[in-house]
């Protein structure tokens, strides 16, 4: 048994030793996590290196549940004293609540079998800090040695982590699991022939080192990206295709995701209330949030009130399937919990999507820009422009104009404007290629038409 | 020597607090740092924080929660040259900080060892009295409070179905000592007030939020009622429902006073970060002393404003809160500098070094930022515009700080024609870069306003309060992104 998967052990038992300690001073349920681990950071610049950080951690989060009140506590103070203490005043805070139906634990009949989803790998743990250096190092080279061009750099940083969940309630369920999480991120800048600088980066993440690109795969991809963009022109005000790379169409799923959690759906702030069953998208589109994906960076065995996670169809042929819920939303709504219920220490639960997919359709990327003889190919957005509650998106934006099927020449200070409604009506294509950066998978779309603002 | 004298604690009552909580003084604070200088760095600095918070949570006339946590802890900060080694623990005994220490050496391998000066308290000022703090206040009080911005938003018109609103307090305790002989504290609080209204009319929901705050105890409410905040996000949600599409392309824009101070902080405020024009990363990198915007413009950073969210008594390396001056009449004059940048660049630091928590190593970044006050009547202003927009609010703004190019998003605009406003709008963005819009400030108007307490700036992951302020301010051509295609462009009239 590693060492990793004791510590695991130690703090699910302390986990459900405060959860005692507050039944026996006065709570009628509460809910103890702790989140303890260490990371490493090394982050280099023009071959020197910029800043070493080395630290270990460790955070106790407690709710608790007092004739249907509820408080929400943290502390960092692990000391029995300091637990003790710390206990009595979420006892008092829960008084200040007003009483919530809703307000309740999931019913546990039986402490849920877990599932190891591969979310710690050994190999992150046992790396040197010397290693991760040069893993930085290499992949900063590897980006200056890619062209002349890229004369600065802003570094390139490795991290690493490893730690570890425990969760426990008055229920019955306590359970926990070791992570890591390994990333390599590098960023370009090169002047341009107007004195712009240009920058773009590329970054890999995941929990297991051997899924990680290399660095000098990780530093090519960054090259690329910042050289094809030099030169951009702006465009005139029209509305046209925009075809999104993969990137953006995850940055799509990730603002759509808002809007699908049981919180707005109770709030009243989603554009896809009362469109269950509802042909809300194109039949092209199918997303899924699987929290279930073995090794997948937005993974968890159980979520955060100690639900079983499960995989959750948001989208079937662009047929909207349902919200997302953890209890409390599913409470309000008359639902049930999705496994979804996520949250930092010291706040109520709120819902989380995990690994969210944008599944693959039958397309080329080369086919979906080939269709478009005068639109954008979309690769940068920027700025917070979407109303979950109306749908209404704007947002700054840059790419390449695609002139007769082909991309043609950058654009810059651009803004996209439309409805998320049409948008998702309006995909007509969905590309086979699938990329997965993070918790995110989708591949390259066509949307028919939206707003392009410019000159 | 007076017995008051006496009594007050060297380097301030935060230095008492961790002294009376911790056991942590100056002396124990010399044989830490001696530990992190073992391996030979040039600097070496401890960065104490105590940080309390409290939160209330009201949602649809219920208290949904309330709660709160205590976190402390000690970060470690190394440096050498223009490297720097960082490590961080929240266990503060004597044998756990000098673990910190020594991970945080590693960063010095070899070299000749600097010994610490030795530490000298300092005297703090105070640009945030607290008559009232917020953790020592009932929660009846705070739940008055609330109820009463519940009650004004509900009040404010009936097509407002739902009302939230938060309370958020704080107080935060820093003590900071280095190797370069600085032992400083500061006991920093802080109160953040959020209100969001949904107005449900003919199956049309529109949602709108405000808040205010700063660095002040529950007397904030005294200055700024409950009621105000509420109406104003009920007032924005109900213009919402009469909003018309944006208008898209290129067209004069008259910033309004306060808020848009934002558009100041991305995207000129971080190209002013000395960190990243040492790194020549900066759009603005090797232009002191040139001309960065219109003769109009003049920015100041000031980290001094009585009771203002990005105030600070000192900064986070210990040296006192200031009032820097970046742009005077177009002409860049100064970068916000930490440690490392103004060892570069041979200057006084200038109180801008901040970090989130412990767990961070400081950097530069701005405290209260914000544009001087011009000669025109913002009336005239806005006469003066043929066929635009004026913009009010904002829910927040994003900048490339290598090439000043940014995006804002509107949450309260109106059409201008021909030198009136006009009809709300909805879906705006405004979208440009940073000296570009600068050069094109074409009136700046007499009434400065600063935004009230509601900004939160990140940078390298790391969020720190901060406040933002303008005049009324005419740009003479901005990229809007709507979805409407503009009739007969954007002429001035």
């Amino acid at each position: 048994m590693s060492t990793t998967t004791t510590m695991s052990e130690d703090y699910q038992a302390l986990a459900q030793q405060i959860v005692r300690r507050a039944l026996a001073k006065g709570a009628d349920d509460a809910e103890a996590v702790i989140n303890a681990g260490s990371e490493f950071t090394v982050a280099v610049r023009k071959g020197e290196i910029e800043k070493l950080i080395e630290a270990g951690s460790r955070t106790l989060g407690l709710r608790l549940y007092r004739d249907g009140r509820a408080s929400a506590t943290y502390t960092s103070d692990l000391s029995p004293e300091g637990i003790e203490e710390f206990i009595d005043r979420a006892l008092d805070l829960a008084l200040i609540a007003d009483p919530d139906e809703f307000r309740r634990l999931p019913d546990f009949d039986a402490q849920p079998a877990l599932p190891d989803l591969n979310l710690y790998d050994e190999a992150i743990a046992r790396l040197t800090p010397e290693e991760q250096i040069d893993w930085a190092k290499r992949c900063e080279a590897a980006l200056f040695a890619a062209d002349p061009r890229i004369t600065n750099s802003d570094g390139a940083e490795f991290s690493s982590e490893t730690g570890t969940v425990a969760f426990a309630n008055s229920r019955g369920f306590a359970g926990s699991y070791p992570t890591s999480a390994a990333s390599l991120q590098v960023e370009a800048i090169v002047d341009d022939a107007d004195q712009k600088k240009r920058t773009d980066y590329w970054y890999t993440v995941e929990r297991s080192l051997a899924r990680m690109q290399s660095p000098e795969e990780v530093a090519r991809i960054a090259a690329e990206r910042v050289l094809r963009k030099l030169g951009p022109r702006k465009v005139s005000t029209r509305e046209v295709p925009v075809v999104f790379e993969p990137g953006m169409t995850r940055s799509l799923l990730r603002e759509l995701s808002s809007a699908v959690m049981g919180t707005a759906l109770y709030r009243r702030s989603s554009f896809l209330i009362g469109r269950e069953g509802e042909q809300a998208a194109s039949p092209l589109v199918t997303i899924v949030d699987d929290p279930m994906l073995p090794g997948g960076v937005g993974s968890r065995p159980f979520d955060a009130e100690g639900v079983p996670t499960r995989r959750n169809v948001l989208f079937d042929k662009g047929v909207f399937k349902q919200f997302l819920f953890d209890s409390y939303t599913a409470n309000r709504t008359g639902h049930q919990s999705t496994g979804s219920a996520g949250g930092g220490l010291g706040s109520m639960p709120t819902v989380r999507v995990s690994n969210l997919v944008l599944e693959a359709g039958p397309h080329t990327r080369d086919e979906i820009i080939a269709s478009v003889a005068d639109g954008l190919y979309l690769t940068e957005l920027m700025g917070f422009g979407v109303n979950l509650t109306t749908g209404d998106l704007s947002q700054g934006a840059a790419g390449f104009w695609i002139e007769n099927g082909k991309l043609s020449y950058p654009v810059s200070e651009i803004n996209i404007a439309g409805n998320l409604n049409e948008l998702l009506l309006g995909i007509e294509m969905v590309g086979d290629d699938v990329q997965t950066l993070g918790a995110t998978a989708a591949p390259t779309i066509k949307v028919s038409t939206l707003m392009v603002s410019g000159l | 020597m007076t017995s008051a004298a006496n009594s007050a604690p060297r380097g301030g009552a935060g230095a008492a607090f961790f002294a009376g909580r911790f056991g942590i003084d100056e002396q124990l604070c010399e044989r830490l740092i001696g530990v992190a200088l073992g391996r030979g760095g040039d600097y070496a600095e401890l960065y104490f924080e105590h940080r309390e918070s409290g939160n209330i949570i009201f949602e649809d006339q219920k208290v949904k929660s309330a709660g709160g946590g205590v976190m402390s802890g000690v970060g470690v900060r190394v440096i050498r040259g223009d490297s720097i080694g960082y490590a961080y623990t929240e266990d503060l005994s004597f044998d756990a900080i000098k673990t910190a220490c020594e991970a945080a050496a590693h960063i010095s391998t070899a070299g000749e060892q600097n010994l610490p000066v030795g530490i000298d308290a300092a005297p703090t000022p105070s640009y945030y009295p607290v008559l009232n703090p917020a953790a020592e206040v009932g929660a009846a009080e705070k739940l008055a409070v609330i109820r009463r911005a519940d009650e004004a938003a509900r009040r404010y018109h009936p097509s407002i179905v739902r009302v939230d609103v938060s309370l958020v307090d704080e107080l935060k305790r820093v003590l900071i000592a280095s190797s370069d002989g600085k032992f400083a504290s500061d006991v920093q609080p802080m109160v953040r007030f959020n209100v969001g209204c949904l107005s449900e009319l003919n199956g049309s929901r529109q949602t709108a939020r405000s808040g205010g705050g700063g660095r002040f105890g529950m007397e904030y409410f005294a200055q700024v009622t409950p009621e105000s905040l509420a109406v104003e996000a009920a007032r924005e949600a109900v213009l919402l429902q009469e909003a018309v599409p944006a208008p898209a392309g290129v067209m004069p824009v008259v910033l309004g006073a306060g808020d848009s101070g934002i558009l100041l902080h991305e995207a000129v405020g971080h190209g002013l970060e000395a960190d990243f024009n040492r790194k020549q990363t900066s759009t603005y990198s090797g232009r002191v002393g040139q001309l960065v915007a219109s003769d109009l413009v003049t920015v100041v950073d000031d980290g001094t404003i009585v009771n203002s969210r990005g105030s600070i008594n000192i900064d986070d390396e210990g040296n006192p809160g200031r009032r820097n001056t970046l742009i005077e009449d177009g002409v860049l004059r100064a970068y916000m500098q930490d440690r490392i940048s103004s060892k570069h660049y041979r200057t006084d630091p200038t109180g801008n070094s901040r970090r989130e928590t412990f767990r961070h190593y400081p950097m530069p970044r701005m405290t209260n930022t914000y544009m001087l006050a011009g000669e025109t009547p913002p009336e005239e202003i806005i006469r003066g515009v043929g066929k635009g927009i004026y913009c009010v609010a904002y829910s927040g703004g994003q900048v490339n700080i290598s090439n000043g190019d940014f995006v804002f998003s509107v949450t309260e605009g109106y059409l201008i024609e021909n030198g009136r406003l006009g009809a709300p709008i909805k879906g705006v963005t405004l979208i440009g870069n940073g000296p570009d819009v600068l050069s094109k400030v074409t009136a700046v108007g007499t009434d400065f306003k600063l935004s009230d307490g509601r900004w939160t700036c990140g940078k390298d992951g790391q969020s720190v309060p901060v406040g933002v302020g303008m005049p009324t301010v005419l740009v003479s051509a901005i990229t809007v992104g709507g979805t409407e295609q503009a009739v007969g462009g954007g002429a001035l009239s």
